[in-house]
């Protein structure tokens, strides 16, 4: 455990003083077995205690844990025989999107997904997970593709947002986003979307369109980032805490307002901990989902879509 | 004297002063060149400044009298309000001070009626109602107004005017991103044409939602549109930007916008293309 968040020090130090009390059996002739037997339930209530009420902010510093699995990760264990593709064939290739097809149980699917570095060589090369214009546009050439010769889609969110750059904005960012969503609404072919880190406002979306939307257990899904909604509504960046909770961003928050279809238990400690484990919990999910969605012709997968989003948002009629 | 005649090249965020500028008041100065003019002659002007031409904010119901054939605007969904979702501290009074300040339930007006005789329904975005940014009500009533438009057959028009999400709404602000590209997926589909206008200012999910999704898109001089914030990007990147980023007339030149259109030709422009899409064209 290379990166331990704040919350977790009690568990860690926990953990050592376990560990030290078992080099002191193995190594002396002082049994402690009855004591250290003691302190692992201590442990295990502890683990409980702290990961089983986990607080939003502490979800977010989960879901931006730089050990999180990303999309490849994902890939490579859910996933046969993955072909990643690249460029938009416009512009240029953007890193920070992967997409390609692969096997799922042996049935073909395509594949889209934000992709992270884990490292600032990686981030770098990846633009942190930001994409470019010409990311969303691969993502929707794949995407038109996998309408064309009826593959359902898979995309993994987990994204801070678009790029904000110069540059993105010259090539058109917003029409990008527009543009993705649009189409995606429009695709004859199931989709499913799995945010798996942080789902960050528009270039989140941009692959969030869907007929499913589950979120991992320790996932966001915002509008803006936390400290972004703290400058703007207090001036202060520092209170992202705060906002992180006012903002309902967790997954639970979000299954709560009937945004998303489900939530993904994560294992004890977060999924960067189990990646094995994380991936049967979205192969449950996900072969449900498509199984459920296999029957629908054409017309009534887009009339469900339709029907799914109408129902978002909160309003009433009685105005003056 | 000097800056009198020189059009400005960037876009203008009306201020807290000329806000409070506009709505009082017998004269009116123009927030580019600053020249003074009597608020008759500004409003009859369509709030564009005679002497530089630029374009102020123009309010919802200003623009519905600007396009459509008199006393032949319907409106639809006029009592549709926000709610609290998420139990935002102070959202309501927030709300209910920007329905007292400009007499609307929300910051878009929608509904149906004639320009030059050719029936067409509308959104109106009003930047005036927390800056335009987009709640759930603003996306239900374009979601409605587009689904409308479709099964009236109407050709769609939007002007947004828009600061982009409604943090009080949080998650459920940037839903309304889908739902409404739903709603014009539908629609286009179906044949329909959309027209989209962007005023000043169009920035973040508006931007990067409806907005952008017209059959054609527009946009009025001077406005400010854009998906992120100049400030962010300038943190972000620390680039120097250029002086004109993210106007109409920089998105022109990048092959953003289809038109940027005066508004004293907008009526014209949109009654010709309404009729060019109903006459002739190819069967389907």
């Amino acid at each position: 455990m290379s990166h331990i968040l704040d919350f977790e020090k009690p568990i860690v130090n926990l953990k050592d003083k376990i560990a030290e009390l078992k080099k002191i059996t193995k190594d002396s002739e002082i049994d402690l077995t009855d004591e250290i037997a003691v302190m692992e339930e201590r442990l295990a209530d502890l683990e409980n205690d702290i990961y089983g009420n986990l607080k939003p902010w502490e979800r977010v510093q989960m879901a931006r844990h730089p050990e999180r699995p990303t999309s490849l990760d994902y890939i490579a264990e859910i996933f046969d025989d993955f072909i990643e593709f690249h460029g938009d064939r416009y512009y240029g290739d953007d890193e920070a999107i992967v997409a390609g097809i692969a096997y799922y149980k042996d049935n073909p699917v395509t594949i889209v997904g934000h992709q992270r570095g884990k490292n600032t060589k990686e981030n770098l090369q990846r633009n942190f997970g930001m994409p470019h214009p010409e990311g969303y546009r691969k993502a929707l050439r794949h995407m038109k593709l996998a309408e064309k010769f009826r593959r359902p889609i898979i995309c993994f969110i987990d994204t801070k947002g678009a790029d904000p750059g110069k540059e993105s904005e010259e090539r058109g960012q917003s029409e990008a986003i527009a543009r993705n969503l649009l189409e995606m609404a429009g695709l004859t072919v199931p989709i499913i979307c799995i945010v798996i880190g942080e789902g960050g406002s528009g270039g989140a979306l941009a692959l969030g369109v869907g007929d499913r939307i589950y979120m991992l257990e320790n996932s966001t899904y915002s509008v803006i980032s936390p400290e972004g909604a703290a400058a703007l509504l207090w001036k202060d960046a520092g209170q992202a805490k705060r906002a992180a909770e006012t903002m309902q961003i967790t997954a639970y928050d979000l299954k709560k307002l009937d945004v998303i279809d489900g939530i993904i238990p994560e294992p004890k400690g977060g999924a960067h901990r189990d990646i094995k484990q994380q991936a049967i919990y979205i192969d449950e999910v996900l072969q449900k989902a498509l199984e459920e969605m296999k029957e629908f012709s054409n017309e009534e997968l887009l009339e469900k879509r339709w029907e799914k989003y109408k129902a978002i948002g909160a309003y009433t009629e009685k105005g003056n | 004297m000097l800056k009198f005649g020189k059009k400005r090249k960037y876009a203008t965020i009306p201020g807290a002063d000329s806000k409070a500028d506009v709505p009082a008041g017998l004269m009116m100065k123009c927030d580019a060149c600053h020249k003074i003019y009597y608020r008759k002659e500004m409003e009859k002007n369509l709030y564009v400044c005679p002497n530089c031409g630029h374009h102020h904010r123009l309010d919802a119901w200003g623009r519905i009298e600007s396009l459509f054939d008199m006393d032949t605007f319907e409106e639809w969904d006029a009592s549709m309000a926000p709610t609290n979702p998420l139990d935002f501290p102070d959202y309501e009074k927030k709300l209910e001070k920007d329905r007292e300040k400009t007499g609307l339930n929300e910051g878009v007006v929608t509904g149906r009626g004639f320009i030059d005789r050719q029936a067409a329904a509308i959104a109106v975005m009003d930047a005036r109602f927390r800056m335009g940014s987009m709640g759930s009500v603003i996306g239900e009533k374009i979601a409605r107004a587009v689904e409308r438009s479709r099964e009236n057959n109407l050709p769609f028009i939007i002007f947004t005017a828009s600061g982009g999400a409604r943090m009080q709404e949080g998650v459920l602000s940037l839903m309304q991103m889908s739902k409404t590209s739903v709603a014009i997926n539908r629609f286009s589909k179906a044949g329909g044409l959309m027209i989209s206008v962007m005023t000043n200012p169009t920035t973040g999910g508006v931007s990067a939602s409806f907005a952008s999704l017209g059959d054609y898109n527009f946009a009025e001089p001077g406005a400010l549109i854009g998906f992120a914030g100049r400030r962010i990007i300038e943190q972000t990147t620390r680039e120097k930007l250029p002086d004109d980023f993210q106007t109409a007339e920089f998105l022109l030149k990048h092959g953003q916008l289809d038109k940027v259109v005066h508004r004293h030709d907008m009526k014209q422009l949109l009654a010709t293309l309404l009729q060019m899409h109903q006459k002739g064209g190819m069967q389907k």
